[in-house]
């Protein structure tokens, strides 16, 4: 190998990228805030917020380190551990500082993506646990298998942009959570519908555009494999959606803004793995033979016990594992110049694909579970009856969305010195007027 | 005749309707009030505010109906909407004086009395 050296135009390209990946998890925040109900959409998006402080600060600590420093074919070393050694110094043709800030905004966004399927019913502060903890143990050597030198890597299993390691993972840990923590009290015995179908689309169109940086930026230069990925993040979701759509006036005659919404976020998932691997017109297939599966996966999944509240398994697990598998068939030497799949005369491709969602969904299955069963020994994860009725906005951060201020008693909490003379006289009249 | 009033949780109101319509309560109105009825006030904070917040959301059901309907009406309503913890609400049963069905001018008991032709078409 050449002596690495810095090129500009790849940093540039990786600096925007990082900050493009970054914004899908406050898209993320919009897209799951607007499917629940108006009492828990502060709860559901700061879910996802969260993960930006928690998730990012784990990162740096230590997850970068266990994901992408030498170690074991298993997990990375320590020798990273707070960022130590990591300089401006290349990885590839990038700074590894900004290698390892691009890396961070993929582990908030799969401990965020976790969220989908236990919200309006989990406390707040064992999810935070939950999330930091799982974006170490999980997601790190996850990471580690397929980008850090690990044993899927050594195998030859590709994943583009993380559809084993981001969506397969995130959704496996998601059924898990949804199974542990069990359903909401409401559901299957009262209608829940999304409080505003709006956020939902401005969700899925911030998360399509974030993902220009988290597709092309995998290609971790502004070259043309960047390109390629781009464009196949273009065309896959708009295959999904159109097939999507049909589906919808088939079943129903009616073509849904969810579903809409849904479909892009299928295709997003599905191409991710695939991205820098298949060419455009592969690509296009692959975005409408995803809709599928995921499609009736969750027009079934609506009449199950399984409480997977905004479809996780079925739009992340189902579209990251039909993604890695068709890489594994349409993968092209001639676009990637890495390797063949089925379709290019090289079976085997695929059984590797399948292998590594396979390893991906065992470790993260055990590990998600363990670690629920482990914060559960300390602390309940879910609310009580009571507090899940009035709202978790309410009970867990003492904040509502849409909040109004007729009945809203201010508290002083007067500094000593300066009291202003004309409060207390409204305080008292309130206080008088409220109850006696 | 009757009007009963009834005010309760939110989060029940989809449990009262459900528990009306099988007492076959056909006719009702429902708005969304506020209110305060002894419960404990959640407090809030919005960066350096600090707020009790006196009222509490609930739905307001009105419901008229023949006299002999009241007791099963107020049933319905006491079994769906109750929790045991204070913050459940209330039911107020009101006398009316006159009541018109605006679609046919009948009065009275005939107008609060389901059309036969609508429950068919309901079921």
């Amino acid at each position: 190998m050449n002596q690495p050296t810095l090129v500009p135009a790849d940093t540039a390209w990786m600096l925007a990228s990082t900050a493009l990946v970054l914004l899908m998890t406050p898209a993320l925040a919009f897209f799951y805030g607007g499917l629940v109900r108006s009492k828990n959409a502060l709860n559901t998006m700061m879910m996802s917020v969260a993960a930006l402080g928690f998730v990012g600060v784990a990162w740096a600590v230590l997850g970068y380190s266990l994901a992408f420093a030498d170690g074991s074919a298993f997990v990375g070393g320590l020798q990273r551990a707070f960022l130590s050694g990591v300089g401006l110094q290349p990885q590839g043709t990038i700074p590894q500082l900004l290698f390892m800030a691009y890396q961070g905004t993929f582990a908030i966004i799969t401990a965020a993506l976790v969220s989908g399927a236990i919200v309006e019913r989990m406390r707040f502060g064992p999810y935070l646990a939950f999330i930091t903890l799982w974006s170490l143990v999980v997601y790190a050597p996850v990471a580690h298998w397929v980008w850090g030198g690990g044993f899927l890597a050594r195998m030859g299993a590709l994943d583009f942009a993380g559809g084993t390691v981001v969506h397969v993972n995130a959704a496996t840990a998601a059924l898990v959570a949804a199974l542990v923590i069990g359903q909401r009290k409401d559901y299957a015995r009262q209608a829940i519908l999304p409080h505003n179908v709006p956020f939902t689309l401005l969700g899925a169109g911030l998360l399509w555009f974030g993902w220009f940086g988290f597709n092309a930026g995998s290609a971790l230069a502004a070259n043309g494999l960047a390109a390629l990925a781009f464009a196949n993040t273009m065309l896959a979701p708009a295959g999904t959606l159109v097939v999507w759509t049909l589906l919808d006036l088939l079943r129903n005659g009616k073509a849904t803004a969810v579903g809409a919404a849904t479909a892009i976020v299928v295709g997003l998932v599905a191409i991710t793995p695939a991205a820098g691997f298949v060419g455009p017109r592969a690509a296009l297939v692959l975005g409408m033979l995803a809709a599928f599966p995921s499609y009736y996966a969750l027009v079934y999944r609506a009449r199950t016990r399984l409480d997977d509240s905004l479809d996780v398994v079925a739009a992340h697990g189902l579209g990251g594992t039909v993604g890695a598998l068709l890489t594994g068939v349409f993968a092209a030497k001639w676009w990637n110049g890495v390797a063949d799949g089925l379709l290019h005369g090289n079976p085997a491709q695929l059984a590797v694909q399948a292998a590594g969602v396979v390893a991906t969904i065992a470790y993260s299955g055990v590990a998600s579970y363990a670690l629920l069963k482990l914060i559960d020994l300390v602390t309940p994860l879910k609310v009580d009856r009571r507090e899940e009725g009035l709202g978790l906005d309410v009970s867990q951060h003492g904040e509502e969305a849409y909040a109004d201020d007729e009945g809203a008693i201010l508290i002083l909490q007067r500094t000593e010195a300066e009291a202003p003379a004309a409060v207390p006289a409204i305080a008292a009249a309130a206080a008088e007027g409220g109850r006696s | 005749m009757k009007l009963v009033v009834a005010i309760v949780r939110p989060e029940k109101a989809n449990e009262v309707l459900e528990a009306l319509f099988r007492a076959d309560v056909q006719g009702l109105t429902i708005s969304r009030v506020q209110g305060h009825g002894g419960e404990t006030e959640e407090v809030e904070t919005y960066r350096g505010t600090t707020v009790k917040m006196e009222l509490q959301e609930k739905v307001r059901f009105d419901i008229g109906v023949s006299d002999h309907f009241v007791e099963t009406t107020v049933k319905a309503v006491l079994g769906a909407a109750r929790t045991g913890d204070v913050g459940d609400g209330k039911i107020f049963v009101l006398p009316v004086e006159k009541i018109y069905r605006i679609r046919t001018g009948e009065e009275d008991r005939a107008a609060v009395t389901p059309v036969q032709v609508v429950a068919a078409g309901r079921a």
